[in-house]
C-alpha cells in the first residue's frame, strides 16, 4: 500500500508550481539579515551593492525557501507530493515525523522584483527501516524554485515518518500490602512458586488466603505449590485510564486453576483479540525488584 | 411485618447544583445541601439532632453541624463501602427516629468527585492502606485491576459468556438513562440524548465496557431529612414513607472484587437486600411504580433486575428489550437520568428523585406513583429502599 502510493506519486513527477505571495523585496531581506546577524552590505546598502560584483542589491540565496513559505492559513495544494505521502503513512500508523536531511543548491542570486515559483517532486521512499526512534520510512522530496522557467535553486528534503513506540508505563507497579497471613504467597513468587493456602485440619485449599480456615475455623494453615495451569474464567482488556507500571492496553485474567481456586493476574504476550473465556494458560513470574515478583499468565499451547 | 416498615419518612430533600467544577469546598457543598433539605422539610436547624453520612465523606458530622447551626447531636453514624452506603444512610436514620434515639436525622453526601479526587482513576492510596482491605487489594491492584470500570468489566465478561448478553444490551441502559436526563433540567446531560449507535461507537474503557457504559463524575451534594411518619404528617410535603430499608453483604464478599464465589454472574448481596425489602414491605416487584437502580456501570443494572426479582437470572436483556424501562413502560428506570445522565452523587440523588416521584414534582413524572424502589452501589456491600406514598 505504502509502496504503491509512493510509486504513483514518484511517477507523477513535479507538482504544479506555486507562486510566492510577494516578489523578492528589500524589506523582507532586511528583516531576515537582521534576525540572522548577516551584515553583508550587498543585501541592504544600494551604494555598496552597486559597487560590488553584483552591480546592485541581491537577496541572500539561503532565503529562497522564505519567498514561497506557506502562510498561517495556507493549505497544501492537492498535488503536493509530501502531503500525499504523509497522509498515507499517518494512516498506516507511522504518525511521528522528524526531519533528517536538508540540502540546498543555489544556481544564482535573486534580485528585488523577481517573481519566484516553486514545484516539488517525490524522489524516494525507503522503508520500513528499524531506527532508534521506531520503525519508519524515509521520504525524500526535491523542491525547485524558478524565475519564469529558469531554475534558480533546489532543495533536497528528507524526513523520517515513524511509528512511535507503544506508550511506556507511567509510574511503578502498585505494591501489595503484605501481612503475616499472606507473606508466604509473595515469598513463593520470588522463588518461582505459586503457593495456595491449605488448611492442615480439613484440607481445604483457598485463594486469596487469610488467617483462619473459613471451612473449619482452624488457624493451622500451610500451602501447596500449584502446578500453575488453568483456564481463563473471565478477563478484562484495560484501555483507560493508565495503570501504574502497565503498558496500555493490557489484559487481566481471572484464572481457574487445576487446584480449584481462582487467581487474578496480568496475561502477558497475548493478542487481546485472541483472548477468550476458557483459554488455557500457565503461570509465569515477573520480577519487579528484589522484594516483589508478580505472578503473570501466559497462553498455554 | 417489621417494626421499621412505615415508621419513618423522608420529609425534606436538598441539593446543590451538579457540576464538573464546583469551585467550593466539599464542606460548603455539604452545608448548602443540608440547609436546603431542612428548609424543604419546613424545619429549622435546631430541630435536627442526628446526622448520617458515608465513611468516604470528607465532611465530619460536627463540622456540618457547626456550619448549618445544628446545636446538638444525639445520633451520628457512618456507612462504609462507597456508594453501597447510599440507602443505608436512610435506614440508619429511620432506625434512629423509630427507636427514639433521635427525632430528626439528616443524611448527606457532598464531594468534588470530578474536580477533586476522581474515583474513576486508580486509587493508589486505597490500594495500599495498612488494613484488611489493603491486603485484599493486593490480589488485584498490583496485577493491573485497579479501576471501578475494570472491576465491573470482569463480572460483565463472565455474565456475557454465560447468558449471551451483548454490549448492546448494556447500551440500552445508557440510552434510556440519557433519554430521561435529556428532559430533566437539573441533569448534566439535559438536552443530550444518545442512540445505541453512539453507545456502540464509544471507545473502550475496560473491555467489555465502553465509555458510555460508565457513569459521569460530578461535583455536588444531596441531603435527605428523615423523621417519624407521625411527625411527617404535620410537615409541608407529602412524606415519602420508608416502607422497607435493607443492607446486604454476601458470602465471600470483597469490595468490587468478589471473584472467588462459585458464580460471579450475580450480585448475591443485592439478592439479600431484595429478599429483605419484599419481606419488610409485604410488596413484590410488580408493585413498584418506578425503579431508581444504581447505575455507575450499565451491566450491573441488568444484574440488579435479576437479583431483585423482576426477572430470572440471565433474562434481564429480554426484560428490558421492548420499552420496559421507558417512562410509560412496565418499570420506568431512573426517571431523572440516573448517574449516567443526571449526576454521580454516590446514589443520593436517586433517593431524592424517588421522593419527588412520590410527591408528584419530578421533571419526568411517572403517572400514579405508589411505590419506588431505590438501590445503592453495586459490587460492594449495598443497601436499598422501598419508599411509598
Ligand atoms: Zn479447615
Amino acid at each position: 500500500m505504502i509502496r504503491d502510493v509512493a510509486d504513483q506519486v514518484i511517477a507523477r513527477g513535479e507538482s504544479s508550481r506555486r507562486a510566492a505571495p510577494d516578489p523578492v523585496n528589500v524589506p523582507m531581506v532586511r528583516h531576515w539579515v537582521e534576525a540572522l546577524g548577516d551584515r553583508n552590505p550587498i543585501y541592504t546598502d544600494p551604494v555598496a551593492a552597486a559597487a560590488s560584483v553584483h552591480g546592485g542589491l541581491v537577496a541572500p540565496p539561503a532565503m529562497v525557501q522564505v519567498w514561497t513559505m506557506f502562510g498561517l492559513r495556507c493549505t497544501r495544494p492537492a498535488d503536493d507530493p509530501l502531503g500525499a505521502m504523509m497522509s498515507v503513512l499517518d494512516e498506516a500508523g507511522f504518525t511521528s515525523v522528524v526531519a533528517t536531511n536538508c540540502e540546498q543548491t543555489y544556481h544564482r542570486y535573486l534580485r528585488p522584483g523577481e517573481e519566484v515559483t516553486v514545484g516539488a517532486r517525490l524522489t524516494d521512499v525507503v522503508g520500513p527501516k528499524r531506527t532508534a526512534l521506531g520503525d519508519g520510512w524515509f521520504v525524500t522530496t526535491v523542491s525547485t524554485w524558478y524565475v519564469g522557467d529558469e531554475p534558480v535553486a533546489e532543495m533536497l528534503f528528507r524526513v523520517l515518518k515513524f511509528r512511535p513506540p507503544a506508550e511506556e508505563p507511567v509510574g511503578d507497579v502498585l505494591r501489595p500490602v503484605v501481612s503475616l497471613d499472606t507473606e508466604f504467597f509473595w515469598a513463593g513468587t520470588r522463588v518461582g512458586e505459586l503457593r495456595i493456602q491449605k488448611c492442615l485440619a480439613c484440607g481445604e485449599v483457598r485463594h486469596p488466603p487469610g488467617p483462619m480456615c473459613p471451612g473449619c475455623g482452624s488457624t493451622e494453615l500451610t500451602h501447596v505449590v500449584a502446578d500453575g495451569v488453568g483456564e481463563i474464567y473471565s478477563y478484562v482488556v484495560h484501555h483507560h485510564p493508565p495503570m501504574p507500571g502497565k503498558r496500555l492496553p493490557f489484559v487481566v485474567a481471572l484464572v481457574e486453576l487445576a487446584e480449584g481456586v481462582r487467581l487474578l493476574a496480568e496475561l502477558i504476550d497475548a493478542d487481546p483479540a485472541e483472548v477468550r473465556v476458557g483459554l488455557p494458560v500457565r503461570v509465569d513470574f515477573q520480577r519487579i525488584d528484589d522484594e516483589l515478583t508478580l505472578p503473570v499468565w501466559r497462553v498455554r499451547s | 411485618m417489621s417494626t421499621l416498615s412505615g415508621a419513618a419518612a423522608i420529609v425534606g430533600i436538598g441539593a446543590t447544583a451538579f457540576s464538573k467544577a464546583s469551585g467550593r469546598t466539599e464542606l460548603r457543598l455539604a452545608a448548602q445541601c443540608v440547609r436546603s433539605a431542612i428548609a424543604d422539610a419546613g424545619l429549622s436547624p435546631s430541630d435536627v439532632d442526628g446526622l448520617v453520612t458515608f465513611t468516604m465523606d470528607t465532611n465530619s458530622e460536627i463540622a456540618v453541624a457547626r456550619e448549618v447551626g445544628i446545636p446538638e447531636l444525639s445520633f451520628f453514624s457512618r456507612i462504609s463501602y462507597g456508594g453501597g452506603a447510599a440507602c443505608a444512610t436512610v435506614q440508619q436514620a429511620a432506625m434512629a427516629v423509630a427507636t427514639g434515639v433521635a427525632s430528626v436525622v439528616v443524611c448527606y453526601r457532598a464531594f468534588n468527585e470530578r474536580s477533586g479526587q476522581r474515583y474513576g482513576r486508580v486509587q493508589a492510596a486505597a490500594a495500599q492502606q495498612p488494613t484488611s482491605t489493603g491486603v485484599d487489594n493486593g490480589w488485584h491492584y498490583p496485577m493491573g485491576l485497579g479501576t471501578p470500570a475494570a472491576t465491573v468489566a470482569m463480572f460483565a465478561r463472565r455474565y456475557m459468556h454465560e447468558y449471551g448478553a451483548t454490549s448492546e444490551d448494556f447500551g440500552r441502559v445508557a440510552v434510556v438513562d440519557r433519554k430521561h436526563a435529556a428532559t430533566n433540567p437539573h441533569a448534566w446531560f439535559h438536552g443530550r440524548p444518545i442512540t445505541i449507535e453512539d453507545h456502540q461507537s464509544s471507545r473502550w474503557i475496560a473491555e467489555p465496557l465502553r465509555l458510555l457504559d460508565c457513569c459521569q463524575e460530578s461535583d455536588g451534594g444531596v441531603a435527605l431529612v428523615v423523621t417519624t411518619t407521625e411527625r411527617a404528617r404535620d410537615l409541608p410535603h407529602r412524606p415519602a414513607v420508608v416502607r422497607a430499608a435493607a443492607q446486604g453483604s454476601g458470602a465471600d464478599q470483597y469490595v468490587m472484587n468478589s471473584y472467588y464465589r462459585p458464580d460471579i454472574t450475580g450480585l448475591p448481596e443485592m439478592g439479600l437486600v431484595g429478599r429483605q425489602l419484599w419481606g419488610q414491605s409485604g410488596l413484590s416487584p410488580e408493585d413498584m411504580s418506578a425503579a431508581v437502580l444504581y447505575d455507575h456501570f450499565t451491566p450491573f443494572v441488568l444484574v440488579q433486575l435479576e437479583e431483585l426479582g423482576f426477572c430470572k437470572p440471565g433474562e434481564a436483556k429480554d426484560f428490558i428489550a421492548d420499552g420496559t424501562l421507558e417512562l410509560d413502560g412496565r418499570l420506568p428506570l431512573n426517571p431523572h437520568g440516573g448517574q449516567l445522565g443526571e449526576a454521580y452523587i454516590h446514589g443520593m440523588n436517586g433517593i431524592a428523585e424517588a421522593v419527588r416521584q412520590l410527591r408528584g414534582t419530578a421533571a419526568n413524572q411517572v403517572a400514579a406513583v405508589r411505590n419506588v424502589l431505590v438501590t445503592a452501589g453495586t459490587g460492594v456491600p449495598t443497601s436499598a429502599l422501598v419508599l411509598s406514598a
